[in-house]
């Protein structure tokens, strides 16, 4: 039996349409890119990669200084901040403010750090309506789906998709103009917007400087969610801090080129705290979650903590070979491609989803493109020696680890590595595919794992065979 | 311990700082200005704004674009925020249009209903073509943001090379606002097949006028 990540990418693998969806999508974000990041386009480029690098490593290795700073700032500007240690706390809090606001309604602009907590799920079981007013997320929460992808939520659904789900959950008639299911989808949504007593959003950045949050969307709907709504809750990973509202001509030029290759997004909100005097609209009450969340744990290793740098900008998506081939859902956690190959089996542990950092080829191509240089495919490395050593200390690969000291011992030896390579020619005529039809002890554990994904290299003759023969041609 | 002490206590341990410790100096700001005319500026923002379907207008002097404007909105209802400049050149008090609003219900109810939302600029930003709008008495949100089509006037002297020239300009913008929002563009989406739609929540129209 296939374990049921392999069952699922099977699936994902033999679906044309959908092969065909993703491979499209994640090209035309990528060739998007390529046009504004060129060095004819933005010459800089580079410069600003390392720029942002330093600027995220500073504010990491210093993060309990720019926390701190960041909430008397926002406290100054009257907004609340709120530190929460889990999902639970986070969750409790959004909770508990609803019912004290006696709001039912709740308006969501896009975040990954609140589908990372399932904080709509959550709300729903206190008896909460939370919408999502991103388009995507919009149709992915009506189909009850996660986001197949960090920055493009409904990548995987066609119009003919949305189509159904608008059907089936708004009663509309079916339509399939992509045009005009966005006029429904906004029409559904003004209305809630105007009505919620609640607007969550997620943070792009914090601001130590300034204690303002900043906000990069495209459709507006993250500006009415911060504006319309009496009371606004912002939930941010501790992660997101950077020490001042001028490090931001570094990283809006490179998030919004890396993400969708627009120079800037269509809205960049920098907000600080509920309106002032005098301001005519804006939120009465501004809260701010701080989410750790199992942050704290992974800023501990030294190598690893590189992966809080992240702006979620999904470039590292994009651009992977396996992403592309076996798409969003097939990765464990909301954090798909390789940053999630990366963080997930920080935040729930190495031995959860084993497979997921042997799940690369680690071909580079995450690391070329990471907008702040997270060395992804070093990290994927580390992690695997981590689930290696994990699987030791549970005894969980002894077959494996015997089978490799067999191996060495033979490389040692080079008279049985001849015979050997003698043998293996004799008896693995097709390149060993029979091994895997094979019933029984050599077709389980480590024999399986390798050659359900590989296929043996033919036999032929050694280099030591070829040399040998080679001179004895030449002596004759 | 509360929550805030012990996430607190743990980064430090992670870290390896004490509480109340300096960080290590953060690398300098990164802020290139580049030297451009203000005529360059305008001709770049308004190619920057082109390329995103922004519609853009350079107007000879106030009355030529107070004229602009009433012949945009042709009658329709429209908003305009309390900015000086649109009732100084009597754009704010065109036959059917809205200005005025300190109240917050009504001037949504009006938002809500207008066909045009008329605006100033506090700064315009050529190389992306970018309105920046700061939250005051004068210019509230949602006159950018509910009614399909945002028109904004400017006059020349706000217009900036880019970001970095507004946030050497503002490298503090809290002190000022509880809200300041660049726009660049018309309001758009591509979350269903990547393919291009204008329009979503905020306005699918823009058009900019320079003075």
């Amino acid at each position: 039996m296939p374990a049921p990540y392999e069952q699922g990418i099977h699936e994902t693998l033999g679906d044309q349409r959908l092969q065909a969806a993703v491979y499209a999508s994640t090209g035309r974000l990528a060739s998007h890119r390529r046009a504004v990041v060129s060095t004819d386009a933005l010459p800089d480029f580079e410069d600003l990669r390392t720029q942002g690098n330093l600027i995220k490593k500073h504010a990491i290795e210093n993060l309990d200084y720019y926390l701190e700073q960041f909430e008397a700032n926002a406290t100054a500007h009257s907004a609340k901040v709120i530190w929460a240690r889990d999902a639970a706390a986070a969750v409790e809090f959004v909770a508990g403010l609803a019912k004290e606001k006696g709001a039912r309604l709740i308006v969501k602009s896009k975040s990954m750090t609140t589908e990372e907590i399932e904080l709509n799920e959550r709300l729903t079981h206190h008896g909460l309506d939370p919408v999502e007013t991103d388009l995507g997320e919009f149709i992915i929460q009506l189909a009850h789906q996660r986001p197949y992808h960090i920055v493009a939520p409904a990548l995987h659904l066609t119009r003919f998709d949305v189509a159904e789900v608008f059907t089936k959950h708004l009663g509309v008639e079916r339509e399939t103009e992509i045009g005009k299911q966005t006029k429904i989808a906004r029409g559904v949504l003004r209305e809630r917007f105007l009505a919620a007593g609640i607007g969550i959003s997620g943070a792009n950045f914090l601001i130590a400087d300034s204690g303002a949050i900043v906000v990069v969307e495209n459709e507006g709907n993250a500006r009415l969610t911060t504006t319309a709504p009496r009371v606004h809750v912002a939930i941010a990973g501790i992660e997101k801090v950077i020490p001042r509202a001028q490090d931001l001509a570094v990283f809006l030029k490179l998030l919004g080129r890396s993400a969708t290759g627009q120079p800037l997004t269509v809205y960049t909100s920098f907000l600080a705290g509920p309106r002032r005097s005098g301001e005519i609209d804006g939120p009465d009450e501004v809260y701010i979650v701080l989410l750790d969340s199992g942050r704290t744990r992974l800023l501990a290793d030294r190598e690893k903590r590189q992966s809080l740098y992240c702006i979620r900008c999904g470039a590292c998506l994009n651009h992977c070979p396996v992403y592309r081939k076996i798409g969003g859902h097939n990765y464990p956690w909301v954090y798909s491609g390789p940053i999630g190959a990366v963080i997930t089996p920080q935040f729930r542990g190495v031995l959860n989803e084993p497979w997921l950092p042997f799940a690369s080829s680690l071909c580079g191509a995450c690391a070329e493109v990471c907008p702040v240089k997270i060395d992804l495919p070093k990290l994927l490395l580390d992690l695997r020696s981590e689930v290696n050593q994990a699987k030791t200390r549970a005894g969980k690969n002894r077959l494996e680890r015997l089978g490799f000291k067999l191996w060495a011992w033979v490389m040692r030896h080079p008279a049985i590595y001849q015979l050997s390579g003698l043998v293996a020619s004799a008896i693995l005529p097709d390149g060993g595919r029979w091994i895997s039809k094979l019933p029984g002890l050599l077709n389980q554990g480590p024999a399986r794992a390798w050659l359900s994904q590989r296929d043996l290299p033919p036999v032929s003759k050694s280099f030591h065979q070829m040399w040998r023969e080679r001179r004895k041609g030449a002596a004759q | 311990m509360t929550a805030r002490e012990s996430v607190l206590r743990d980064i430090r341990a992670a870290l390896g700082r004490e509480a109340g410790q300096a960080p290590a100096p953060a690398p300098p700001s990164r802020i290139r200005i580049p030297e451009s005319e203000v005529d360059a500026r305008i001709e770049s923002l308004f190619r920057s704004l082109e390329k995103l379907a922004g519609r853009t207008y350079l107007a000879l002097s106030p009355e030529d674009a107070r004229n602009f404007v009433a012949e945009v909105i042709c009658g329709e209802p429209s908003v305009a925020s309390n900015a000086p400049i649109l009732r100084e050149w009597g754009i704010a008090g065109l036959p059917s249009v809205a200005t005025g609003f300190q109240d917050r219900e009504a001037l949504q109810a009006a938002c809500a209903a207008a066909a045009f939302g008329i605006t100033s600029a506090d700064y315009a930003l050529a190389d992306t073509g970018t309105l920046v709008m700061i939250a005051s008495p004068e210019e509230a949100r949602l006159v950018s943001l509910l009614p399909p089509v945002h028109i904004a006037v400017i006059p020349r002297a706000r217009i900036l090379t880019g970001l970095d020239e507004l946030l050497s300009i503002l490298p503090h913008p809290a002190d000022l606002t509880s809200s300041m929002v660049l726009i660049t563009g018309p309001s758009r989406t591509a979350d269903i097949e990547q393919i291009l739609v204008r329009g979503v929540h905020g306005p699918g129209e823009i058009h900019v006028i320079v003075v």
